[in-house]
């Protein structure tokens, strides 16, 4: 058979397609239950990293079940509304006007009986999306801790916004409420307060990009939940 | 290419003489991507000599069936396969890792020494010479690798595999990290560096 041949070419490659597409169709759908298994339970461990919690690999899940006492979405009024907190894709909601956003809180139960607000935030860093997990205190302005992640921001630059040297900046006792005004944590760069008197945490040098992209998810993030943290203030 | 392939030079040849990277200059952009951390480097390195040796592999099974005309894209088409396979395992098995390497696994399909072994070498012999070659030029790439992130995460971070090396005294006595290690340029630099020092060691090498 001539192996040149039109005929003998097309056929070779619609085969060969064929072949390569079903072996990804069913290794994909073999191994999809694992995966999201996998995703979900790494979204667990963000959400409890955000409150200083750590468990192992294998004890996430049953960890997240313990400390998590309730998880619910609210509106932008601070009223709670229908819908899942985990599954609320973050990546779509944050492109609504606030009025419209669906806002997730995961309610966290600490061992000492105090109660921890983990508000999730999502944003663009200099390469691809940053997102991250706020924790707030009972009284709706200070915060507990935070975790944040990124995709793909510059190894030793950017991406240092997901090491410790960053993040517990954020255990500080940073308030989101000044004086009755909500002004959300915003990221600096050398310590140079914010003109608006909000709260701030140092920039990573070298990270500038990352660094205002992160005081943007933050602003853009949390300032929605107002309403909603005004709220437990008054509780 | 001698009639007679001589399997052990074709396993060792790419680790120093027949270098992918410094030799032939293949996959220099990957080497300016992931080599800022030593771990990643590492996990790359592994990754691709897997992907190159099956590639290479599966070509060379099929290499008296595949059309010329289309012969790039049916290597593509298996290169492309295997690499969505390697980062759909890793995610269901070692999610930690994959979510380290994000991006980089499937930038493999793009890594020019899997399509420069497809064509010179697998496509033109048997198949476990064409697995010995994969797995010979998937450790080349991966020393380069490791040589060049060890660099750059020495002296742009002062940690390696994400422990700390430099000891604080040299901080306090006014050392400081060298962020420009950490950008690509730098890759570059380095890069250049061991082909200099290589070519040193190696006068047949040497270009007039």
């Amino acid at each position: 058979m001539n192996k040149q041949s039109n005929v003998y070419t097309t056929i070779y490659i619609i085969v060969l397609v064929l072949v390569v597409g079903t072996a990804l169709a069913a290794i994909s759908l073999a191994l999809k239950p694992r995966q999201q298994q996998n995703e979900d339970n790494d979204k667990r461990r963000q959400i409890l990293a955000a409150v200083h919690l750590t468990p192992a690999a294998d004890e996430v899940a049953a960890d997240f079940e313990k400390y998590i006492v309730e998880q619910l979405v609210v509106n932008s009024k601070g009223e709670p509304i229908e819908g899942d907190a985990f599954t609320v894709n973050m990546a779509e909601q944050i492109k609504l006007p606030d009025a419209e956003r669906q806002l997730p809180v995961f309610v966290c139960r600490m061992t000492d009986g105090s109660d921890k607000y983990i508000l999730p935030a999502y944003g663009a860093g200099l390469w691809g999306p940053i997102w991250g997990y706020i924790a707030i205190d009972s009284d709706g302005s200070t915060i507990y801790g935070a975790y944040f992640a990124h995709e793909g921001e510059t190894p030793g630059l950017g991406a240092e916004i997901e090491k410790p040297a960053f993040t517990d900046q954020f255990n500080q006792n940073l308030h989101l409420f000044k004086d009755g005004k909500f002004l959300p944590v915003e990221v600096v760069k050398g310590g140079v307060a914010p003109a608006n008197g909000a709260d701030y945490v140092n920039g990573i040098s070298g990270g500038t990009i990352t660094s205002k992209g992160v005081s943007t998810m933050l602003d853009n993030c949390l300032t929605p939940y107002k309403s909603y943290l005004e709220k437990l203030s008054n509780e | 290419m001698a009639e007679k392939i001589n399997n052990k030079s074709v396993f060792f040849n790419p680790f120093s003489k027949d270098n992918p990277v410094i030799v032939q200059v293949l996959g220099i952009c990957s080497v300016l991507a992931v080599t800022a951390k030593l771990e990643p480097a590492i996990v790359m390195g592994i990754s691709v000599i897997a992907v190159l040796a099956f590639s290479n592999v599966i070509i060379s099974l099929l290499r008296n069936t595949i059309p010329t005309n289309i012969r790039i894209i049916v290597q593509l088409v298996v290169v492309a396969g295997l690499v969505v396979i390697v980062n759909q395992l890793l995610k269901a098995y070692t999610y930690d890792v994959s979510k380290q390497l994000s991006v980089f696994i499937g930038l493999i399909i793009t890594n020019c020494i899997l399509m420069g072994r497809l064509e010179a070498f697998a496509m033109a012999n048997k198949p476990w010479p064409s697995f010995l070659d994969g797995i010979g030029n998937g450790i080349g790439y991966t020393i380069i690798l490791v040589i060049v992130g060890f660099f750059r995460e020495l002296l742009g971070s002062g940690t390696l595999l994400g422990y700390q090396v430099v000891p604080q005294w040299c901080y306090d006595h006014g050392y400081v990290n060298n962020g420009l290690m950490i950008l690509p340029p730098m890759a570059l630099i380095v890069v250049a560096c061991i082909i200099w020092v290589h070519r040193l060691c190696n006068k047949d090498l040497q270009e007039d």
